[in-house]
């Protein structure tokens, strides 16, 4: 891999930049792997990644039906935080965190990770109580967390509005100091180009059409591309995870909802951290390009068509506009949708399956962008070793059988 | 924003519902005698396909009654809507995720027969 560096820039420079290395391969799949994942995503390509270099596995492939990145991890608002309820999710989302806290060096590419804070606002008496219990047990568990009063917020984002008048007055939030977003592009090719180095063969355009066994083991996989071979086949693949749980026969306690979002057109800088607010479902950030990074609820439905109904985004709005004032002649630019795999306690499924050799990574819902690192850390794991690391044993699939849900519905911040 | 139909109201705009998921998930009867894999399997397993889905709504801002239709979950668009009871047309509709207990006599659910 070339490395990115001020001295390879002047180098390249002397050649007009026309000479920098393609990021990634596109090989012609092999006949058999060591390891295959399903789904070229952020957790894929992160999966990969880490079963190369933590693992040392050499013969693996990533296989996309589409091209890579080009799902989820294109269409989310890119929020990075861990400050979770429950212990289990907490320290999962932490180990992302602290993953995050080194991608860029670690995989030599600027994932822009901006540790600005994350506010999680509430405009209740339970809100505020909810709150200073989830910070208490964010401070129990090692991680950053504060609470702010309506005068530490206002200092912080002058343009909020906390008069009492309103309908839903601010009364103070939580602060975690080292969350913050990343540009959700660079985290896909940061890891593609990472792994792809490490001889991880990305094949796109290769859609997974069904899964072979023989037995309780399973053998291979059949794509567009042809039939693949592999022992240990990881499925990665975010809203199609059912598709893909119905080809080798396992039921999956997932829906696959639209999940909106948009960006106003581009504004000098105005909002130096990330607020969020559960009670007028509103969530926010300005990027680094200057456009507001808004995020809605999933529509009610089960929709894999990568668009959502309006009231959805209008309802968003209308708290943006409660909340910012300044913000209600801002024209919106774009907006879009993914498919979120949601599960019924909003934690996600990284999980061996009563198939030896199929693993599943799944069900991240509405709040998968922030665990990419840690979500292919711990499947990495479970895969290469065949059984789950500590830090994702709760959440088996199992767990839905047992009755040990974890509800993180609060902590997830969108309506579901 | 969707257009649906409900059986009593006619054609109204999506805000005046809500989705109440699958239909046709039949509640066990004898819930002592099912092991956790299968309570499991009816509370929390489901079919979540891409493509033809026969799901619940609910007309929560006009009667407020519930009423099932037919809907590809890829392009939207809605087949068929039909009241509880009803069979839809067509298609062959499977019994959900209704458990291997052995079925007691006057089992409410699709087909059922009973209003």
């Amino acid at each position: 891999m070339n490395r990115f560096s001020i001295f390879s820039i002047a180098r390249n420079a002397m050649s007009y930049h026309e000479n920098w290395q393609k990021q990634w391969r596109s090989p012609e799949p092999k006949r058999e792997y060591d390891a295959i994942i399903v789904g070229g995503g952020g957790h894929g390509l992160a999966t990969a990644y880490y079963l190369a270099k933590e693992h040392g596995m050499r013969n693996i492939a990533v296989v996309e039906k589409g091209w890579l990145g080009g799902g989820n991890t294109a269409r989310n608002t890119t929020i990075v935080r861990s400050n979770y309820l429950w212990d289990d999710a907490t320290h999962l989302y932490e180990k992302a965190l602290q993953l995050w806290e080194g991608l860029s060096q670690e995989l030599n590419y600027n994932t822009m990770f901006s540790q600005r804070g994350v506010m999680n606002v509430g405009h209740s008496l339970q809100d505020m109580r909810d709150i200073h219990r989830r910070v208490n047990a964010n401070r129990l568990n090692g991680v950053d967390g504060v609470v702010l009063s309506p005068d530490e917020i206002k200092a912080k984002v002058p343009i909020m509005n906390t008069s009492s008048s309103l309908r839903y007055p601010v009364m103070g939030a939580s602060f975690q100091p080292r969350a913050g977003v990343a540009r959700h592009d660079a985290i896909a090719w940061g890891f593609a180009r990472a792994a792809d180095a490490l001889g991880v063969d990305i094949l796109q355009n290769c859609e997974v059409i069904g899964i072979r066994r023989d037995g309780g083991q399973v053998t291979g996989i059949e794509t567009t591309r042809g039939m693949i071979a592999s022992k240990k086949i990881g499925i990665v693949s975010a809203g199609h995870s059912t598709v893909l749980a119905d080809m080798a026969g396992i039921r999956l306690p997932l829906e696959s909802h639209p999940l909106q979002a948009l960006v106003s057109e581009p504004l000098k800088p105005i909002l130096h951290t990330v607020v969020m607010s559960n009670a007028i479902h509103a969530y926010v950030s300005q990027s680094d390009k200057g456009d507001l990074v808004i995020g809605a609820g999933i529509d009610s439905f089960i929709g894999y068509g990568q668009r959502g109904s309006f009231p959805v985004v209008e309802h968003t709005l209308q708290a943006i506009c409660e909340m910012f004032p300044i913000f209600r002649r801002v024209r919106m630019n774009r907006q879009w949708a993914g498919i979120v795999d949601v599960a019924p306690d909003a934690c996600p499924i990284i999980s061996k399956t009563d198939i030896k050799g199929l693993y599943f990574n799944c069900g991240w819902g509405t709040g998968g962008f922030k665990a990419t690192p840690g979500s292919g850390w711990v499947m990495a794991h479970t895969m290469a070793q065949d059984r789950p690391h500590e830090l994702n044993a709760a959440f088996s699939l199992d767990r839905f059988y047992t009755g040990h849900l974890i509800d993180e519905h609060g902590a997830a911040g969108v309506a579901h | 924003m969707l257009l649906i139909t409900c059986p009593w109201c006619g054609p109204r705009a999506e805000s005046e519902f809500s989705c109440g998921g699958e239909a046709h998930i039949v509640r066990p009867l004898d819930t002592d005698a099912l092991d956790d894999k299968q309570w499991g399997d009816y509370l929390f397993m489901r079919k979540n396909p891409k493509g033809q889905h026969f799901e619940q709504w609910h007309h929560s801002q006009g009667c407020r009654r519930w009423f099932n239709a037919e809907r590809d979950t890829v392009t939207y668009r809605f087949k068929q809507f039909y009241k509880p009871g009803e069979q839809a047309q067509g298609a062959t509709l499977e019994a959900g995720s209704a458990p291997a207990a052995p079925a007691e006599t006057g089992t409410v659910g699709e087909g059922g027969g009973k209003s």
